[in-house]
């Protein structure tokens, strides 16, 4: 059983027990010299990880959880995320562990490495799939190593694999994982050269920065690129990055550094450096046989090759659905410090202000057709900011999801999950608004003749819980008060009130000292150098939460100002009497106040056919989202007016727990969601309160009634609907 | 409504596919409350709402539920495999049984041979009873703890 090939022990031959990207280092190795020392963990290692510690059949149980087709792309963030937190808390069984340490730390000793990924298979999906597994840069001591490698193990089933899962050929069973751990070179200039364009056959192209390679893999730094003439060598064209920056291997890990403002002046290379890497890349043509994409890097005027892959003629497409713009989403710190910048000082101010703007126009002077025009620019308008929303503050999530890795990374916590304790903040908008509710709630509480005369519907004079109350109604139901809508609102929003000050608001100092002690602990696992840095990932991370939280309220903002032109869009075509208003698209709606004569065609019943089975779930899976077991009836809501017939006690069943409708919470005996992930508002909210909650049950909404009795493990992400009898 | 419907019709093509995979089945019956079990090899009716199979009438399954036509019959896709786990269906379908009458034997025998031919002797003996299960519920289970309900309108 061999563990571990050295790099210079490597053939062809190989290729199952150590991926391609070992053996073409090997080859390289042999024809053209200058390659770091580097170990194979060939994938006999990991098959004797996962199964002598049961790994593999836990992974079966994530990945077969649900359908992956049911699977929401935060669902498969979670799956993964849970995976490498095993991965991270599974140590290597003793012998080959000991195995392991001892050829590590022979070839390395204190020396830093980079722990590099090398599935098999990758090598015929080519570089079109590069960047879907790990790889990490700057790791130091046989421990660290060893952990890493565990980690490079585990990005077999990242997200992103999974995302690939069918054109990698994923399979539980059979898919394996190879590692190449690799003395670093920390090079002066290093680059990326292709022997061949992809554009125009005749020409080579290089690409070099400053510093390691990898802020040039990741995209973080712009690179110089010359065009070469393959034929004669001669350089075509040089286009220069603006440099400002490099790429430097710190502590343990990389750090930006600024360059010196005489190499931000020059060209990281020479002429000669150029020739040589020209030379570098003819050769690797010549070994494999076809044009090949070879990372180098020049250290103390020496040419090392770091990686040398097939380049495809045609890459795979990975631009042509949801999954390039998921994969979009994993951005680096520095890109989410300046996302954090626009969103908070450009586009909420200016989504505030358009709200604003809106709030004050006054619809009922308006004539119809303008009313339909305001109705248009408004649709409009809530277009315009869901495409912000989904291309900034969406991405802008992934602000925690980074945070959670670093927390995993550090603290290798029982629980994935943990990291989301640290976050959680009273400043969110729909923290805000429950505690209006819950102060409201308190006033009645406390004051008998109040709660009286709202049970009763007579009058009552309270000047504070008055003004709160029309505070509430102005500030989140979008409606002007004095009108029907509102005085609508204000009555269910009374009997909800009724129904929570009946019981008390959890007591929340508990949860903000375990807060504090797991801020210290995670604090604690850097040194003081890095301390300010964690803390700043800490703080982003917290603003991500804060805003993932957020965003949906600001852009309800938006939408409430839609409505409200269309509730008095309807309100004007009632009195025309014409029927199943409330079925009315805009576009229809706009129709008939441009032309009072139009009717708009019913639409025709649909012809069922009798049913021949009735389908009742018994039991349905989903992600245990919320740690307990809640008992109680289901109350389901469809629309947003059903929140307030919500009675204590009662289990939330919905498509997803907006931030609007956090306020039942409190009243929750559990949450079922149709919408999947364990950093949605639901999970986030009911983690807050301490109640069961199950996320990514499919079909929720349609398979639960409201009535049904239901039995919520949040601790194993199952519902049992109706009682135990037959 | 529309998801439900889907619903359905989801589940019912994958009971389909399981009940022309599966040739046999555990049949359970009582007589005095003891609890019994059988293999038997089964065939369904392709509205899904009859279970056949064949049964000599000197069994004790005969003798159970001609007393209690009372039944439950599990249909599963084991392989006896961790992986089964995640990977294995399981169906009970429950309802009554009874000995199929002069009627509609022919069309059960047709469509029971149609899935076992080498039973054709065994089936064809003067002994042997073709039972119907009227099926009142299915219940499904898939990965392991998803369970759902289908009862017969």
């Amino acid at each position: 059983m061999k563990l571990i090939i050295p790099l210079d022990k490597v053939s062809k031959q190989d290729t199952a027990l150590v991926g391609g990207k070992a053996v073409a280092l090997a080859l390289m190795a042999q024809h053209a010299g200058n390659v770091p020392h580097a170990l194979c963990i060939t994938t006999t290692a990991y098959n004797v990880y996962v199964d002598a510690t049961g790994l593999r059949e836990r992974i079966y149980f994530e990945l077969c959880r649900k359908p992956f087709t049911d699977m929401r792309w935060e669902e498969l963030w979670d799956v993964s995320l849970r995976i490498r937190n095993m991965f991270l808390t599974t140590p290597l069984p003793a012998d080959p562990a000991q195995e392991l340490q001892t050829a590590v730390a022979s070839v390395f000793s204190d020396k830093a490495t980079v722990v590099r990924s090398s599935a098999p298979g990758e090598d015929s999906m080519r570089s079109s799939f590069a960047g879907l597994h790990e790889s990490y840069v700057n790791v130091r001591g046989t421990k660290s190593i060893i952990e890493h490698i565990r980690l490079v193990w585990a990005s077999l089933w990242s997200d992103a694999a999974l995302l690939y899962r069918q054109e990698l050929g994923l399979n539980v069973e059979k898919s394996v994982m190879a590692v190449i751990v690799q003395e670093i070179i920390e090079g002066d200039v290093s680059g990326v050269a292709f022997s061949k364009n992809p554009l125009n056959n005749s020409e080579a192209v290089i690409e070099a920065v400053y510093g390691l390679n990898q802020g040039l893999v990741d995209g973080s730094i712009e690179p110089d690129r010359w065009i070469i003439d393959r034929k004669t060598g001669a350089i075509l064209s040089h286009t220069p990055a603006l440099r400002s920056r490099k790429l430097a291997a710190f502590s343990e890990g990389v750090r930006f550094e600024p360059l010196s403002a005489a190499q931000a002046e020059a060209a990281p290379l020479s002429t000669e450096h150029i020739n040589r890497v020209c030379a570098l890349v003819n050769t690797a043509d010549n070994v494999f046989h076809e044009p090949q994409d070879v990372e180098w890097t020049i250290r103390e005027n020496r040419l090392y090759v770091l990686q040398s892959r097939p380049i495809t003629a045609q890459k795979t497409d990975m631009s042509d659905d949801q999954r390039s713009w998921y994969l979009s989403l994993r951005r680096s710190f520095d890109n989410l410090k300046a996302l954090r910048v626009k969103i908070e000082q450009e586009l909420i101010p200016a989504l505030i202000a358009e709200a604003s703007r809106l709030a004050d126009t006054d619809l009922i002077r308006l004539e119809d057709h303008e009313l339909a025009f305001e109705i248009a620019d408004r649709n409009e308008i809530l277009q315009k900011w869901t495409h912000v929303y989904w291309h900034d503050f969406i991405p802008f999530a992934h602000g925690m999801r980074l945070f959670g890795q670093v927390y995993n990374d550090m603290v290798k916590p029982a629980d994935p999950y943990e990291f989301v304790d640290l976050l959680r903040s009273d400043k969110m908008l729909s923290v805000e608004r429950n505690r209006m509710l819950q102060h409201m709630a308190s006033i009645i509480r406390r004051t008998e003749h109040l709660a009286a005369a709202l049970r009763n519907g007579c009058e009552f004079q309270h000047k504070a819980f008055n003004s709160m109350l029309d505070a509430f109604i102005d500030r989140y139901s979008g409606e002007a008060s004095g009108t029907a809508q509102a005085e609508k609102h204000k009555q269910a929003l009374i009997r909800l009130l009724l129904k929570m000050a009946d019981h008390s608001t959890p007591d929340k100092q508990a949860v903000r000292v375990h807060q504090a002690e797991l801020t210290d602990r995670f604090l604690e696992r850097f040194p003081a150098a890095q301390r300010e840095r964690a803390h700043e990932l800490l703080d982003l991370a917290r603003a991500s939460y804060r805003m993932r939280d957020d965003d949906n309220l600001y852009l309800g903002k938006i939408e409430q100002q839609l409505y409200r032109a269309l509730n008095e869009a309807r309100r004007r075509i009632g009195a025309r009497a014409i029927s199943d208003i409330d079925a009315l698209t805009v576009e229809e709606l706009c129709k008939v106040l441009h032309n009072p004569s139009y009717v708009p065609a019913r639409k025709s019943a649909r012809h069922e056919r009798p049913k021949e089975f009735i389908v009742q779930p018994r039991q349905l899976i989903g992600q245990p989202a919320g740690p307990g077991i809640g008992v109680g009836t289901a109350r389901v809501i469809i629309r947003d007016a059903e929140l307030f017939n919500f009675k204590a006690g009662e289990i939330l069943v919905c498509d997803a727990v907006a931030p609007s409708m956090t306020f039942v919470v409190p009243l929750c005996a559990g949450i079922i969601e149709r919408r999947g992930g364990m950093l949605i508002h639901g999970a986030i909210i009911a983690r807050e309160y301490g109640i069961a909650c199950v996320t990514g049950v499919p079909d929720a909404t349609h398979l639960i009634h409201t009535g049904d009795r239901l039995t919520l493990d949040g601790y194993l992400g199952i519902v049992t609907v109706g009682e135990h009898a037959l | 409504m529309k998801k439900c419907m889907n619903t359905e019709l989801r589940l019912k093509q994958e009971l389909k596919k399981l009940f022309n995979k599966q040739r046999l089945a555990v049949l359970a019956t009582q007589k005095n409350g003891q609890p019994y079990s059988s293999l038997v090899a089964f065939a369904a009716t392709d509205d899904l709402k009859q279970i056949i199979f064949a049964t000599s009438r000197a069994t004790r399954k005969y003798d159970h539920f001609s007393n209690d036509g009372r039944v439950a019959l599990l249909i599963d896709s084991r392989t006896n495999k961790v992986a089964d786990f995640h990977k294995a269906i399981a169906v009970t379908a429950v309802g009554t049984a009874l000995e199929a009458d002069q009627r509609v034997r022919q069309h059960y025998v047709k469509l029971y041979l149609n899935k076992h031919p080498h039973l054709t002797e065994f089936v064809q003996s003067p002994a042997c009873a073709l039972v119907q299960i009227s099926v009142k519920t299915y219940y499904v289970v898939r990965t392991f703890q998803n369970v759902v309900e289908l009862h017969v309108a």
